[in-house]
């Protein structure tokens, strides 16, 4: 729901019953009342700057309540100015270069990505793109690297490990949107339906997609809550996505935490079931990234600007529910995710097969946000540090900002002389614990097992 | 005698894929045990899991499937959805390429390492030490020197085709008959000479043996090496299928593989056939 509802609202009420909004009778009601296009993404400006001028909640409300809100939005443009920034998005001049190759993997996950492609979103910014099917992710990481591809679907953490320098050479790259939030979930093969408490998990071959994704970082955090070490009790393997089904069927593995497709697909052929949703862990975490080489923006701004458009009015479109049946038949041919409709249907639609023999309903199995709050950065970092892949010290904040953009809006009002918004930050819970993105050092410090010292 | 000789081969050949195929057949065919579902349960899962049907699938799914794609083998449905003749065009493509290359650079430098002994023994220990190295293990340092990933799988067939051509040039032309070239030598026969009319054609026969172990070669590396860079190719065709759990399209493009890779090697055993000479 984030940037798309309406942080203007004073009256505005957390979830009780109908919509996220309290105005219409359900939230389908209220998505249906979203604007859409353009004016998406301006609203999206303006409420991402409101947030950042006011990150605390009653502060924000009652300040509204005292001014109102149109004086308030009046007040906020007058020093952040949002139609400047919105510009930036909408009226981005002639682009540098019209035949742009996206590179994506086949997961649900690249949906805003993939499904711009049949659905027109592209060709709406004048730009004629090929998104290539990519064999995993150190193949995507690689081609973008060489600007084989101009912008690619990256899991949420590869860009910070690029631009780190972890894995590959650092090459400054930027996300300025965020794919999916949700929609992973650990899947475990049949023979354990009774063995549900992961502190008999010991022992255990658990698959993750890559080294550098949430899945790793999300299902070590979930072993470790639980007392199990991912290092010294069980054996983490990075298994691309196609081969996990394989390999639970051929019973060398236990389980996996994996995109989802892929997970339903295990479902769906009768090999797995699913243990738990990864919003279950974490609810609202990222997943994948739309990523961008920092060299890319600067060479070509203007189509860079339309693609982001492109991504975020796909998105936007893409986190209406009732659109999702249609996505899902959009993406699911052979040219794009190459699977059964029913399975691509179960994930979008979150009404699913849970492997158990029961059917489950969940509207927010995955959800599509783009906005790359700079905290997920700051969270990811954390745990890349707490599993030992980032050594010595690190700027927590430094990279977040480097890399988690709200747009490359902000660059640009740099040159404009114009002071960019606020580092854009939220706190958030995972499994039953607060983070605050301003303290990652204690927070690190909090875990019992981590491998940092 | 002969006759009947071939005619048996064949109507044994014929017997044993019968039995292959209906062994195939029986195998599969069987269901597994399945509890009662929930039909708005059963309605979002797979046969395999709602009626137990084997994952693997029959001869008869497989004949379907190469029907399927013979029907309209060259359709075009965009970047990542192409029939498998333009997908076979491809990776033929590359192969010729890299094979190509790797004629042009091995036939001549083996020429001149097979011809001087000096250099035979100096370059001896870098070729022995490169021949094994596994083709794909060139992949990674490829893509990164190269930063291009088609360039990259057409230097991976290349790498992999050059060591057999070479070596089998070296030591096709090293072990010219002394004879022949001392009679070359009283006739005072110049050395390009010497080299056209008298080495090449007695080192022919071994230098086609080794193009023909590198075709071979070429067309193993293609597939793995498009599985990985992805795009297009049969590889890639491979990968997809894989990725989409389609075990029929996998044994099909297994089919094809195994088809094309033998027509190659057939073209250059004709070409050996060519070139030999009684002794």
């Amino acid at each position: 729901m984030a940037p798309f509802d309406n942080p203007f609202d004073a009256k505005r009420r957390f979830r009780r019953g109908g919509c996220s909004c309290g105005a219409h009778e359900s939230q389908a009601a209220h998505e249906a009342a979203l604007p859409a296009g353009d004016a998406a993404i301006e609203r999206a400006v303006e409420a991402t700057m409101l947030r950042a001028l006011f990150p605390h909640a009653p502060e924000r409300r009652a300040f509204l309540r005292s001014v109102g809100a149109a004086t308030a939005a009046a007040a906020v443009s007058q020093f952040l100015p949002t139609k400047f920034v919105a510009e930036a998005f909408a009226e981005a001049g002639k682009p540098e270069k019209t035949d742009l190759k996206v590179g994506f993997i086949p997961i649900t996950c690249a949906t805003p990505i993939i499904m711009a492609k049949p659905m027109g979103f592209y060709e709406k910014q004048g730009l004629n793109v090929d998104v290539v099917k990519t064999a995993g992710w150190a193949v995507v990481r690689d081609k973008t690297l060489n600007k084989e591809y101009d912008a690619a679907h990256m899991l949420a953490p590869m860009p910070l490990a690029i631009t780190l320098g972890l894995g590959s050479n650092p090459v400054p790259f930027a996300v300025p949107a965020i794919e999916n939030v949700n929609g992973q979930a650990i899947c475990l093969a049949n023979k354990h339906k009774d063995n549900r408490d992961p502190k008999n998990w010991k022992g255990f071959k658990l698959a993750i997609p890559f080294d550098y994704s949430n899945h790793n970082y999300l299902l070590r955090y979930y072993l470790a809550e639980h007392g199990i070490d991912p290092d010294t009790d069980v054996q983490l393997r990075s298994v691309p996505p196609p081969e996990m089904v394989a390999n639970l069927r051929a019973d060398n593995i236990d389980g996996f935490l994996a995109p989802d497709n892929v997970v339903q697909r295990a479902v769906y052929d009768g090999v797995g079931f699913i243990h738990i949703l990864s919003k279950e862990i974490w609810d609202g975490h990222p997943c994948c990234s739309f990523s961008v080489a920092q060299d890319t923006i600067r060479e070509m701004p203007n189509a860079t600007a339309a693609l982001l458009r492109a991504i975020l009015q796909a998105t936007a479109y893409a986190s209406k529910t009732e659109n999702r049946k249609e996505i899902a038949a959009a993406i699911a041919p052979a040219n794009y995710l190459n699977q059964p409709v029913t399975v691509v249907e179960q994930v979008l639609t979150g009404t699913y097969a849970d492997g158990l023999g029961s059917v489950k309903k969940d509207p927010k199995r995955v959800a599509f946000d783009p906005f790359p709050y700079e905290s997920f950065a700051i969270w990811t970092l954390t745990q890349m540090k707490r599993w030992g892949q980032i050594k010595g010290d690190v700027d927590y904040a430094a990279v977040a900002q480097q890399v988690y953009r709200a747009t490359d809006a902000a660059k640009l009002m740099k040159q404009d002389g114009l002071t960019p918004p606020e580092a854009t930050t939220k706190t958030f819970v995972v499994m039953g614990k607060t983070f605050d993105p301003a303290k990652p050092a204690e927070y690190l410090d909090s875990f019992k097992i981590k491998r940092a010292s | 005698m002969k006759g009947t000789l071939r005619l048996r081969a064949g109507i044994l050949s014929l017997a044993l894929l019968a039995m292959i195929l209906l062994g195939w057949q029986v195998a599969v065919s069987g269901t597994a045990s399945t509890q009662a579902m929930d039909p708005e349960y059963a309605a979002l899962m797979g046969q395999a899991a709602t009626t137990g049907k084997s994952a693997m699938p029959g001869p008869l799914d497989v004949g379907a499937t190469i029907w399927h794609h013979l029907k309209d083998p060259f359709y075009d449905r965009g970047p990542n959805d192409k029939g498998i003749g333009i997908q076979l065009a491809y990776s033929i493509g590359r192969v010729a390429l890299g094979y190509g290359l790797a004629v042009l650079v091995a036939i001549p430098v083996g020429f001149l390492i097979g011809m001087s002994p000096l250099m035979s023994r100096a370059l001896d220990p870098y070729i022995q030490i490169l021949k094994p190295v596994s083709p794909l293990a060139w992949m990674p340092l490829a893509l990164y020197t190269i930063k291009d990933s088609s360039l990259s799988a057409i230097f991976v067939i290349f790498i992999c085709s050059v060591w057999p051509m070479l070596i089998n040039t070296v030591f096709g032309v090293a072990g010219t008959r002394k004879e022949w070239l001392n009679v070359a030598r009283t006739l005072e026969v110049g050395p390009v000479r010497r080299a056209f009319t008298v080495i090449l054609p007695a080192a022919a026969p071994t230098i086609l043996t080794g193009m023909r172990i590198s075709i071979g070669i070429a067309w193993l590396v293609i597939v793995a090496a498009e599985m990985l860079v992805g795009g297009t190719g049969i590889g890639y065709f491979v990968w997809n299928e894989w990725n989409n759990l389609s075990i029929t399209n996998v044994i099909t493009s297994i089919l094809v593989i195994g088809l094309v890779g033998m027509v190659l090697d057939q073209l250059l055993a004709r070409a050996q056939r060519l070139v030999t000479f009684p002794e």
